[in-house]
């Protein structure tokens, strides 16, 4: 696993400074050595938490249930509790390179399929929701900040507040009350959804209207005040006094000189607020038994499934990080700024 | 007391005070502040513990709002009412305490980074930015679930989780301070280290560390809940997050018990809100940059 570390170090040493393309080249290699150094240090962290911490894990696994000595013997052997820590440590990373999380406890399956197809709906889930609430959120908070101290500002401020406060998988619980009589109230179909493509696609539009809801409500307000702040780092720019000067209307001069500039360190915030993304879609999934990693985060805890809560732990966490990256590197395609400092 | 130096401090604390005042948002929410305290203070005194106890509970199953119970029962024939204002105070307790660890963690962690540099610094940065991009729940519900434990493991899972952010900050200030002249004059002068940080450094910073412990607080009200919701931690605990989750699992959803569902909910809102405009009233008092912009 150090040998993907060497060739960074190397090539720091190496390049010039002054050569253009190498300042690049030098970028790229510091930030996805970062990233890779993240992805070891979860990978470290998700052995450490779920095997050293306090407490037995097959105690953990079996609380509240009745169990003979002999049977937490042989769960220990089948799990591999009764090696030596180097040697788990030596199997889980063993395990992780051919994608092997371990068997889940209660599904009696390996946790990394189980996973694997749990996957696919949140993607979906979380992808629609981000997107709705990054384009309501950038859209309010451009409105905002340009009219600041406006009725609409003062109004749409405090209701972005308001949703920052509420915990999501409640307005999720209070939704599910109010309209679960006219949206199906969980799951990500209906049991005799129909198989072709469109009408199949209408039902899982069906259910997802609910949970959508609930996330782009708990996740626009973010990006509103974002955007309004960016923007009004840019209201005293010179520029603007220029393009003012020019006698470009009030309109064009927001849409064409202070919003690309104030939309670049919000478009990176979009991804750099993942993790609260996934925060919000572990709890209304659960709300909304919708069929992904969250409602299976709901599901490993109630049965004490320590494998699969590590499984599902390594590949959140994994993928949180490797979005960063892609936020960095996007940052830098898009703001010349980036690229010069 | 009269001395010169304490009546500037009186001045200053006066000074402060107005500007806060001045905040509307901020007067509200220290005022709904108050009446959650008294509320938690109180509760023992307020609520007689038969309300409380499954065994003893006097009313029918879900009951809607009455004369008797004012907010309905839940699905053991308690008063939602009694229960909602007993969890006042586990959720306060429970959200200072995990604001303050995290905070006293990113405080140490964001004053070393910023004061010694070097090595230290480095690792210490690596550390903060590895836990600042990491989905904060998820690892709270894997520390929470394996660690064994009621209020405590919770506290512990929140701190733990939530202090980079401060420590960012705190080491933005220390380096801010440490560039001033009158710390190198402290040096010259043959201050240690900690001298330095504990005589200069640590006080400039607190005021800082204060708004952001308050506005720690909101989010750590809003992230034990959840965890509360999702189960873990002691559930014999009456706290807001457990009350919602057993209305869940006893179908008062789709049962329509909206006394049930909405007083827990409520509370937690109103809570984390009051703690957030107080955190931003008092963040524009500390921050003349921020009060010239509003």
């Amino acid at each position: 696993m150090t040998d993907s570390l060497a060739p960074v170090e190397e090539s720091i040493a190496e390049v010039p400074p002054p050569s253009r393309g190498g300042g690049v080249v030098r970028y790229l290699l510091a930030k996805v050595g970062g990233a890779v150094m993240s992805v070891l240090m979860v990978v470290v962290l998700g052995f450490f938490l779920f095997r050293v911490m306090p407490g037995d894990p097959v105690s953990i696994m079996t609380r509240g249930r009745p169990v003979s000595g002999a049977q937490l013997e042989a769960l220990r052997a089948q799990h591999g509790f009764d090696k030596p820590l180097l040697v788990q440590f030596w199997n889980y990373l063993v395990g992780l390179v051919h994608g092997d999380f371990g068997q889940s406890y209660a599904f009696n399956a390996p946790a990394g399929v189980i996973i694997g197809e749990r996957l696919g709906p949140t993607l979906l889930l979380t992808g629609t929701a981000t997107v709705l609430a990054a384009a309501l959120g950038l859209w309010l908070g451009a409105k905002t900040g340009w009219h600041r101290n406006g009725p609409l500002d003062r109004g749409s401020s405090g209701v972005a507040l308001v949703f920052w406060s509420i915990p999501p998988w409640w307005l999720g619980v209070v939704l599910l009350m109010i309209a679960g009589g006219v949206f199906p109230t969980g799951g990500m179909q209906s049991p005799d959804s129909p198989a072709a493509f469109f009408p199949h696609a209408l039902d899982v539009a069906h259910h997802m209207v609910l949970p959508v809801f609930t996330l782009v409500l708990a996740l626009y307000g973010q990006y509103q005040l974002v955007m309004r702040a960016s923007l009004l780092e840019e209201m005293n720019s010179d520029y603007l006094t220029t393009a003012r000067a020019k006698g470009l209307r009030d309109d064009l001069v927001r849409r064409r000189h202070a919003l690309p500039n104030a939309l670049l360190p919000t478009a990176t915030l979009v991804f750099l607020h993942l993790g609260m993304v996934v925060s919000g879609a572990i709890t209304v999934e659960a709300v909304y038994s919708w069929p992904g990693l969250g409602q299976l985060t709901a599901e490993a805890l109630a049965s004490k499934d320590l494998p699969l809560l590590q499984g599902i732990f390594i590949v959140l966490v994994i993928a949180v990080v490797v979005m960063n990256l892609f936020a960095d590197l996007l940052l830098r395609v898009l703001d010349p700024r980036v690229r010069a400092s | 007391m009269t001395s010169p130096a304490w009546a500037r401090r009186r001045d200053a604390a006066g000074r402060a005070w107005r500007e806060f005042a001045a905040n509307r948002g901020g007067l509200v929410g220290l005022v709904v502040l108050a009446v959650f305290v008294l509320v938690a203070a109180l509760g023992p005194v307020l609520i007689d513990d038969a309300d409380l106890d499954v065994t003893r509970a006097t009313g029918d199953r879900l009951r809607s709002p009455s004369g008797e119970f004012w907010l309905g029962t839940d699905e053991n024939g308690r008063s939602v009412l009694a229960l909602t204002l007993w969890g006042t105070q586990l959720s306060l307790v429970v959200g200072l305490a995990a604001a303050l660890l995290s905070v006293v963690i990113g405080t140490t962690v964001g004053i070393l980074a910023g004061h010694f540099g070097g090595w230290l610094s480095a690792v210490l940065l690596r550390f903060t930015d590895f836990f600042l991009i990491m989905p904060s729940l998820v690892l709270a519900i894997a520390l929470s679930a394996v660690l064994d434990g009621g209020a405590g493991t919770i506290i512990l899972a929140i701190g733990v989780v939530s202090w980079p952010a401060s420590a960012r900050l705190v080491r933005a200030q220390t380096l801010a301070v440490e560039a001033r002249p009158y710390i190198e004059r402290s040096r010259a002068l043959g201050g240690g280290h900690g001298h330095v940080i504990f005589k200069h450094v640590l006080p400039s910073v607190l005021p800082l560390v204060f708004v952001n412990t308050t506005l720690a607080v909101g989010t750590a009200i809003v992230a034990e809940s959840t965890l509360r919701f999702l189960g873990l931690g002691d559930t014999n605990e009456i706290t807001w997050g457990g009350l919602l989750r057993s209305a869940g699992s006893s179908g008062a959803i789709t049962y329509g018990a909206w006394w049930y569902l909405l007083p827990p909910g409520i509370a937690i809102v109103l809570l984390v809100l009051a703690f957030t405009l107080v955190g931003r009233a008092l963040e524009t008092v500390l921050n003349p940059k921020l009060r010239e912009r509003r």
